[in-house]
């Protein structure tokens, strides 16, 4: 293997970019147009253009990313995860190029890629499954039992997954369920499975060499999920004993002997609260998460991954080791319902003794077209308590500014007693809302302060006059100075060594700079960061972070939008519109429909009336707050 | 330049005492300001509220470039006077999208913004400023005109507001309009003579006569938004440049205004380090002396106004009761003459001629610190030539053309005001500290010259002197005098341009001087520096 295209984007492009150097082995990217700018072009030795943005266009054109390997001289290709990496035709056309493909065989990948089929072959070598049936067009629906799970036949990342606990509702989940596995894979083909309540998800990383040995690498757990999607994963997991991860260890190596595994995989278990576990599938490539494994064994996947694509043996399973976690930072508005975010990132600085894994960089830009997954986050101890620790830390000091994050979900889920006490499951986050936890009061205004303060000294070091003159002095002091974010509004005077502000107190400001101040609020001194760009001040300090939108002293009277304007919940493509202008709507009517990330978002009528005008079409790219249509009530 | 040592003891019961005594007269001042800001009172205030208006203070903070200052001139002006402290008119100078600006503001809460003949003092006064200084003017329009009942004092001299808008905009400096309300009769012509103009939807009013008076002259029936409102203004008459749809509105578009002047100040600007000064200028306050009897060091004074308290003497032993020398102040170089001794000898007076030409010869702006009582009297001083002396000094003062600021902190009296450029010599900035006096004498001397001279005229024409009358007299004549010069008094009538607060000196004498380079900074050339 001299040289390794890796057919993938963002972090774990770069991941695996690190270990090939480390190897000796020459690097190649690949880029869509919308990521010309990624960092993970930069670290590759070579990069190759994938022309378009969208997916289908780029990243998952076997065409395109085998030439880019022929005309790189690449003799080996890494899907990463997602994209191509659990796609049986392109493991079958490297092969047929004669480029090593670094994964499984296509027959495994394909076993696998049908969850009926997978399911059929993991009861037959005797790992437990739980009840399930496909649904086949024409034919009445499956009984598998209440609650049950709708999910994709083929697919994966919790694509058009429904729960469904009555029978009345089965049949509106199925269809839906049908219409986005056919707009996401290509294939509607639906699967209905018995649901356990209250589950926790735990897998085991299995590897298999070309020399017949099958290893597994312990367990992860990945029970912190919100909407299907992991968050928060650890190995080992605080639900599993020596013994039960023994029996776990032994039904996945069962598994992949049962598929004559090669290469890196991964068993996913749905356990009970009594610790049964049943068989939910196999993932065929590298994991997300799969850096917890490396933590908590010292080894490096990526490079076994690379030495079984060489034809190397494995080495024994070393000892399970202390306690990893690891968090993944989203770009998302989590108030709002995780809704994905995109714009450019001012700062990423993730401090402390953590592994950070990410495709972005101060600079670059989280578009629209891929998965929003700013980074992730790990980190280690002795102890599991230690790790989790570790991890808040890290997060809480972490300042990344440009875009929302769900940052402080994380840091309330590490932090919480439940999660801290080891009882997780993939209801966590329903059981306890922690999504909507707002930031406390007396933080908002002491940041709103900080704000202020740091605002006025940017504004006295470009004074163009009067530079030494005290920040707002005044001789007869009548009005007090107003500084207006969005939400929130303070209002002070200049004292001499410090500011009077209106329900807060004296402040003492021992110093004001653009990028932080230094003030005494009721009694305690405290450095908070700020940084603005543009309309928003990042506040950051020890209490948590604040986005403040400074609301415009003096807003044009003709930018405010017309009422009734029906505005983008956050930036996508618009995939319907379902009015014209002068149609007559109805309250709750869907007027358009965008697609942002894996969900599609109805804008609905907020009253009866009449759509006077439409400004988007299908196809448009929209930014969040942009007009899509005006109803006139 | 060396850096002035301080040698005060702020445990003294001097210190302590004058310190208490200032921060009476502050507080005293306060609630003056108090008045001032309260405008009209709460149900006028609160009327003017419930029609969406914004107060004049708040007009002018929106207007402000945000966490700037605001130096507002001659707050308590019409103090003692009957009419409304404050006289019924905002005027500063303050930042507006950069540019240093004087501001003008009619206060509506108080009798409908009229103007009474104070306010036209103050009024005309900022003008004066402006146009020393080169400053663009703004002016925030809501008034109802003259208060007519004063008309009589009125009516003549308010046509320099007019005189002095359209020679403003003559010398290039530029005015503009911002019409909240009422601009009408004489007032339309406010508008209509600034360079620039911007109405607010149905509030301004801008037209000679009214509904009810073209009824009588004519007999036309009409309705104010015809005759004067914003829309009409902007789209017929011409008379204004924007339509402002409300008040936030109309403050943007003069930000903007003043943005588009591409303003250029003339001046050199700051070139020296602006470091604050080494001693506390919270320590003026026990420095300034409340008792005038007692002079003070004004080293100490500049020790705590001069940048990192550098000060270089000028002449440090000749003439030694007034301090001559050169510092500068928020980066601006200065010279600097201040008072030590009260007295103004012979050689102090020639000791400051020859400074001012220094001066001029330099470009140098001079700060005047006066806390004099006035030009040496007697036999000795009158024959080695003390009014020549005293002359030349004033000369030099009056004919030196740097820019002037003057700071009374004690005692101004006599010809000592004038040598020490008092207001009548035209400094562009002039401010009291509130323990300050001014008056012709002091009231003790003045009353004794009074009984002395009715002494003199009885023992003349050979009359009884009536020494009960005369004690009583002299009583009341002394309360008189102490009552008119007091700062208050002073201010009130306008003759300075605001007491100030000893420790904002600093900051006072900053602004002004960042003012002042508004302009070019020239001196009187000519002659050479004379020997004296």
């Amino acid at each position: 293997m001299k040289r390794l295209l890796v057919a993938n984007r963002g972090e774990i492009a770069r991941r695996v970019f690190r270990t090939a150097r480390a190897m000796g082995i020459g690097t190649v990217a690949v880029f869509s147009d919308a990521d010309e700018h990624a960092p993970h072009v930069g670290d590759a030795d070579l990069a190759v253009r994938l022309p378009g943005t969208t997916p289908a266009e780029t990243y998952l054109d076997i065409g395109a990313v085998l030439a880019a390997a022929r005309s790189t001289g690449s003799d080996a290709i890494h899907p990463g995860y997602g994209f191509l990496s659990e796609n049986a035709a392109f493991a079958r056309a490297c092969a047929a190029a004669g480029i090593t493909f670094v994964g499984p065989s296509p027959e495994a990948i394909e076993a696998m890629g049908s969850k009926i089929a997978a399911k059929e072959l993991m009861a037959a070598a005797g790992v437990p499954i739980l009840p399930g049936a496909t649904v086949t067009d024409g034919e009445a629906l499956p009984d598998v039992g209440f609650p049950v799970l709708v999910k994709a036949a083929f697919g994966g990342g919790g694509r058009g997954m429904r729960v469904v606990r009555s029978p009345g509702e089965l049949a509106d989940a199925v269809a839906s369920a049908q219409r986005e596995a056919a707009a996401a894979f290509g294939d509607g083909t639906v699967f209905l499975e018995r649901y356990v309540e209250d589950p926790r998800h735990v897998e085991v990383q299995i590897f298999g060499d070309t020399h017949g040995t099958v290893i597994h690498l312990y367990e992860r757990e990945c029970s912190i999920q919100r909407r299907y999607q992991k968050i928060i994963e650890e190995a080992p997991s605080p639900a599993v004993d020596d013994e039960r991860r023994a029996a776990l260890g032994a039904a996945a190596v069962k598994a992949a002997e049962a598929l004559g595994y090669v290469g890196a995989g991964t068993v996913e278990f749905v356990m009970d609260q009594q610790g049964e576990f049943f068989f939910l599938e196999v993932n065929t490539r590298l994991q997300v998460e799969h850096p917890v494994t490396e933590l908590v064994t010292g080894l490096d996947l990526v490079e076994l991954q690379l030495r079984v694509a060489r034809g190397e043996p494995l080495p024994l399973p070393p000892p399970l080791r202390g306690h990893a976690i690891e968090a993944r930072l989203y770009a998302e508005d989590v108030a709002a319902g995780f809704v994905p975010a995109s714009g450019r990132i001012h700062r990423f600085d993730v401090p402390g003794d953590v592994r950070v894994d990410t495709g972005y960089e101060a600079g670059s830009t989280v578009s629209t077209f891929y998965d929003a997954m700013l980074a992730k986050v790990i980190a280690s101890g002795d102890t599991r308590e230690q790790a989790v620790g570790r991890l808040a830390e890290a997060l809480t000091d972490a300042r990344i500014h440009g875009v929302p994050t769900n940052r402080e979900l994380l840091v309330r889920v590490l932090r919480h007693p439940e999660f801290q006490a080891g009882n997780t499951d993939t209801g966590f986050l329903d059981r306890h809302d922690l999504a909507h936890v707002e930031v406390p009061d007396d933080v908002r205004l002491r940041h709103a302060v900080a704000a202020a303060l740091a605002a006025a000294a940017e504004r006295r070091q470009s004074a163009p006059v009067q530079p030494h003159v005290p920040a707002g002095w005044r001789n007869v002091p009548a009005i007090p100075q107003v500084a207006s974010y969005d939400g929130i509004e303070i209002r002070y005077r200049y004292t001499g060594d410090g500011v009077e502000v209106e329900g807060l107190g004296g402040v003492r400001v021992w110093s004001a700079e653009p990028n932080g101040v230094d003030v005494t609020i009721e009694g305690v001194r405290r450095r908070i960061a700020v940084e603005r760009v543009g309309d928003d001040t990042y506040v950051d300090d020890a209490d948590g972070a604040s986005t403040l939108r400074a609301v415009p002293r003096f807003p044009l009277p003709d930018a405010a939008v017309a009422a009734g304007s029906l505005l983008a919940p956050l930036p996508g493509s618009v995939v319907r519109v379902l009015v014209e202008p002068g149609e007559s709507v109805r309250r709750g009517q869907t007027l358009v429909v965008l697609e942002a990330m894996k969900m599609e978002h109805s804008v609905q009528s907020p009253s009866d009336g009449s759509v006077t005008d439409v400004r988007v079409a299908v196809g448009d790219q929209v930014e969040s707050g942009q007009v899509l249509a005006v109803v006139d009530e | 330049m060396p850096v002035l040592h301080s040698s005060i003891d702020t445990a003294s019961d001097t210190y302590q005492s004058n310190r208490r005594a200032l921060l009476d007269l502050l507080a005293e001042h306060d609630e003056q300001l108090a008045l001032a800001c309260a405008g009209g009172g709460e149900r006028y205030v609160a009327r003017h509220r419930a029609r969406g208006k914004l107060l004049v203070r708040e007009r002018i903070e929106l207007l402000l470039d945000p966490d700037t200052a605001f130096l507002e001139l001659s707050p308590v002006a019409a103090w003692g006077t009957g009419y409304h402290v404050g006289a019924s008119i905002v005027t500063g100078v303050g930042v507006v999208s950069g540019v240093e600006c004087l501001i003008i503001g009619h206060e509506p809460t108080v009798r409908g913004g009229t103007m009474n003949p104070v306010t036209l003092k103050k009024n005309l006064r900022a003008f004066e400023i402006a146009r020393a200084n080169r400053l663009p003017v703004i002016n925030l329009v809501e008034s109802g005109g003259a208060d007519l009942p004063t008309q009589a004092d009125l009516f003549i001299p308010a046509g320099n507001i007019f005189r002095e808008l359209t020679q403003l905009s003559a010398l290039g400096i530029p005015t503009i309009a911002l019409v909240f309300g009422s601009s009408t009769a004489g007032g339309a012509y406010v508008p209509g003579m600034c360079d620039h103009a911007v109405l607010v939807d149905q509030r301004a009013k801008v037209f000679l006569g009214g509904p009810p008076l073209v009824k009588m002259a004519t007999g036309e029936e009409s309705d104010d938004e015809e005759l004067g409102g914003a829309e009409m203004h902007s789209r017929i008459s011409g008379v204004s440049d924007y339509f402002a749809v409300d008040e936030i509105d109309c403050i943007r578009i003069g930000r903007q205004i003043v943005a588009d002047l591409n303003w250029r100040k003339l001046g050199p600007g700051p070139s020296k380090p602006a470091d604050e000064p080494v001693h506390d200028p919270d320590e003026l306050l026990g420095i300034a002396s409340a008792d005038l009897r007692i002079p003070f060091d004004p080293r100490e004074v500049i020790a705590r106004v001069a940048d990192g308290s550098r000060f270089d003497e000028y002449k440090p032993l000749y003439g030694t009761s007034l301090v001559t020398g050169w510092a500068s102040i928020h980066g601006y170089p200065v010279g600097i003459l201040a008072n030590a001794q009260g007295v103004l000898f012979n050689d102090e007076s020639k000791k400051a001629t020859e400074f001012i030409l220094l001066a001029n010869q330099t470009d140098t702006p001079l700060v005047f610190l006066q806390n004099t009582t006035g030009y040496m009297v007697g036999k000795d001083y009158e024959q080695a030539g003390m009014v020549k002396d005293g002359a030349k000094m004033i000369n030099a003062v009056a004919n030196s053309a740097v820019p002037h600021f003057t700071v009374i902190m004690g005692a101004s009296y006599g010809a000592g005001n004038y040598g020490m450029c008092g207001r009548a010599f035209g400094p562009r900035f002039l401010f009291t500290w509130p323990n300050a006096r001014v008056a012709v004498m002091g009231p003790q001397q003045l009353a004794g010259v009074l009984s002395i001279v009715a002494r003199q005229g009885a023992e003349a024409a050979g009359t009884l002197f009536d020494e009960e009358a005369d004690a009583a007299q002299r009583q009341g004549v002394e309360e008189q005098i102490e009552r008119e010069s007091k700062a208050l008094f002073m201010t009130g009538k306008l003759y300075d341009d605001g007491i100030i607060d000893p420790r904002d000196t600093r900051t006072v004498l900053g602004i002004a001087l960042s003012a002042a380079h508004g302009q070019t900074i020239e001196g009187r050339r000519g002659f050479g520096v004379f020997r004296m």
